[in-house]
């Protein structure tokens, strides 16, 4: 933090009104769930389905924010992710079925490391190939992107075929931890883990290293930071590999919650990816977080109180947000 | 000349290549019943001719506005749902068509307006990842609400009695049955639809839609309030694409998610744009066309291939028939980089 001297900027006001709603909706639900115990395994859920969304959505957030490029074909990374998984899975299958934590955790972190990878590779490949020929052009974007989701799709019904494969969790991370009354699926606990690793991981990155330095800057003035000798370009491509490789994360643990995978999937997930970004303010990480579980956890609540109207909560919750804040909790300075 | 130039509103196709292919599509389809035998074939004609103005109406967004929407199926759908629920719940007669017409258009444009008014004053890019989001809440909804749309089956229904196989019309030595007039409706109400969104775009509102696509701060500045402008176009696109959706009902007799709904059907359109030509009402015609051929047809070329080349590595599976949409998403990437102006831009470059 800066030294309160003379130099010193005036301190930029916090804006903490978006973190607690979050708590606020959880305090909501609360009366209307009735059950504490029930309450406590919702919002447990909802965390956990929040924090993934929130590592697939986080890279793709991050790739607009610094060069203004909206990838729709993020989807991609999440199936490639939770394939190149389910395809080590074999390999990996005694340690897998083993009733031993540490050998289900690693190759738990195996599988996941081979998936993230793989999608870093093919991010890498997707940004030279696909996007760099259309910088600036938003609507030569959207359209090269959704190609390569459509290519990458087929292809991968080419390969597995367009039926669904079952992708079971480890052995010890089944059944349900048991606390008093309150019963909490065990690979919930571990998203929830992951998802909260990741996000300190991402703000020390970002806020405590000269890389993260670079990265906020970019995405405040991508210029300013060229002029001053810094390659923005290279910062990106390890930004967008980055970001691929977090959505492969997440295919992994996404495949993982669902147990199945389909070539579908993630466009599938885009969806709600696409909601949580716009409603975190587009570029925005924190808003990212904060959009990703508020979504999950009112799909939860809604879910659970009125299944018939789960489907229309994000919807109504995105016009709700967007009614307040019309360019996102966190709106990005410049954008 | 000049009476044909008044249809085309002053845009004719322009290179002789493009004339003649649209005049050859044009000519297949206006006599695709006597040209072309099975019911097979005709169905590719029908299905051409509603995908001309479902492919038209999205260029009137993406081409001429420029902006990119994921929600044009939704209106499509409810174009389908609204002349079929019609058919469905109140029996089969011209009234409900209307009836169900009317509805469907008044529903699709209000749906229209909101999700612009949310998004569309904001930026571009939020409006496609919105309607996008919206479009996939629209979808489960419509199979949800089972009693009403009859969830994943959807609604068969009868057609009124004149368009029915059954019916028989004779004029002079040849006799008509339903089925051909039910083509022949959906054939001229195209051609109408399409006549009359090729007047839209050539209006002095088309090329203000065109100049806040080059440059929309250009034009705030000229005094056009854009918000406006592109709120008015979205609406018009819907309104055309529930019109799309009305027609592809009638031919199909049956409305359900799979035929109008699905993310698939958006993606096809967008593929059948871009590969025909963004930014060109003619470019949907040979997108439509191509794409609706090439869904029927591609595949089994394909299957010969992939026949013939049993004995290699990989090629039969790239080839397989299924495959054919990877092929188009190729294509697809290939046009945007290479030929941004499809297939239109590319013929009229060599005239």
């Amino acid at each position: 933090m800066t030294a309160r001297g003379e130099l010193s900027l005036p301190a930029q006001r916090r804006d903490f009104v978006p973190a607690l709603l979050v708590p606020l909706v959880a305090l909501i639900a609360l009366p209307l769930v009735g059950s504490p115990s029930t309450w406590v395994t919702l919002t447990v859920a909802g965390l956990a389905m929040g924090m993934i969304i929130f590592i697939i959505a986080s890279g793709l957030t991050l790739v607009f924010g610094l060069m203004d490029v909206l990838n729709f074909g993020h989807g991609a990374f999440i199936t490639v992710g939770a394939y190149a998984a389910a395809a080590l899975v074999p390999l990996f299958a005694a340690s897998l079925r083993a009733d031993s934590m540490i050998l289900n955790l690693l190759a738990l972190l195996a599988l996941i490391a081979f998936a993230m990878a793989v999608t870093a590779v093919l991010g890498y490949a997707f940004e030279r190939v696909i996007i760099m020929p259309v910088y600036g052009q938003h609507l030569k974007q959207i359209l090269v992107t959704i190609g390569g989701l459509i290519v990458t799709e087929q292809l991968i019904i080419a390969v597995y075929g367009p039926v669904q494969i079952a992708l079971p969790v480890p052995t010890a991370f089944r059944g349900s931890v048991i606390f008093g009354d309150v019963a909490i699926e065990r690979y919930r606990l571990i998203a929830v883990v992951i998802g909260l690793v990741i996000f300190a991981a991402m703000l020390l990155i970002l806020n405590r290293t000269r890389i993260g330095l670079l990265i906020r800057a970019g995405v405040e003035n991508g210029e300013m930071v060229e002029a001053l000798g810094y390659h923005i370009r290279r910062l990106f491509v390890g930004v967008f590999m980055a970001g691929s490789a977090l959505a492969g994360l997440g295919g992994v643990m996404w495949g993982f919650y669902r147990e199945a995978l389909t070539p579908g999937m993630g466009m599938d997930v885009m969806v709600l990816v696409f909601i949580v970004v716009v409603i975190g303010g587009l570029g925005s990480v924190g808003g990212c977080f904060i959009g990703a579980l508020l979504v999950a956890v009112t799909a939860n609540y809604t879910g659970f109180l009125a299944p018939k109207l789960a489907l229309g909560s994000n919807i109504l919750l995105m016009a709700l947000i967007l009614l307040w804040r019309s360019r996102g909790l966190y709106p990005v300075a410049k954008r | 000349m000049k009476i044909l130039a008044a249809i085309l509103s002053g845009d004719p196709p322009r290179g002789r290549a493009l004339t003649f292919l649209l005049l050859v599509i044009f000519i297949s389809l206006a006599f695709a019943p006597l040209l072309f035998h099975g019911s097979e074939s005709l169905n590719v004609a029908a299905k051409i001719c509603y995908f001309v103005v479902l492919a038209a109406s999205y260029d009137l967004l993406l081409g001429y506005t420029g902006i990119v929407s994921f929600a044009h199926t939704m209106f499509f759908g409810i174009g389908g749902y609204g002349a079929g629920l019609a058919l469905y719940g109140l029996g089969p007669s011209w009234s409900s068509i209307l009836i169900g017409t009317a509805a469907a258009l008044v529903f699709a444009i209000v749906l229209a307006l909101i999700v612009g008014l949310f998004s569309l004053r904001v930026r571009a890019i939020f409006f496609a990842m919105i309607t996008l989001a919206v479009a996939s809440a629209f979808s489960i909804l419509a199979s949800q609400l089972s009693a009403v749309t009859g969830g994943e089956d959807g609604r068969n229904f009868r057609l009124p009695e004149a368009l029915r196989p059954g019916f028989h019309l004779h004029v002079g030595p040849f006799t008509i049955n339903g089925r051909i007039i039910a083509y022949y409706l959906i054939f001229f109400a195209a051609l109408i639809l399409f006549l009359l969104m090729l007047r839209i775009v050539n209006s002095p509102f088309g090329r203000v839609l065109q100049a806040i696509r080059d440059n929309e701060f250009r034009a705030e500045a000229l005094g056009y309030r854009t918000v406006v402008y592109r709120s008015i176009g979205n609406c018009l696109a819907a309104a055309a694409a529930a019109l799309a959706g009305v027609l592809c009902a009638l031919w199909l007799r049956y409305t359900g998610p799979a035929v109008t709904l699905s993310f698939d059907i958006m993606l096809d359109i967008l593929l059948m744009v871009v590969i025909g030509g963004m930014g060109t009402l003619y470019g949907a015609v040979i997108g439509a066309a191509i794409f609706v051929l090439a869904e029927t047809y591609l595949q089994n070329v394909m299957a010969m291939i992939s026949h013939a080349t049993a004995g290699l590595p990989v090629l039969p599976l790239v080839f397989d028939p299924d495959r054919w949409l990877l092929w188009l998403g190729v294509l697809f990437v290939l046009s945007v980089y290479f030929f941004p102006f499809g297939i239109v831009g590319r013929l009229r470059a060599h005239r």
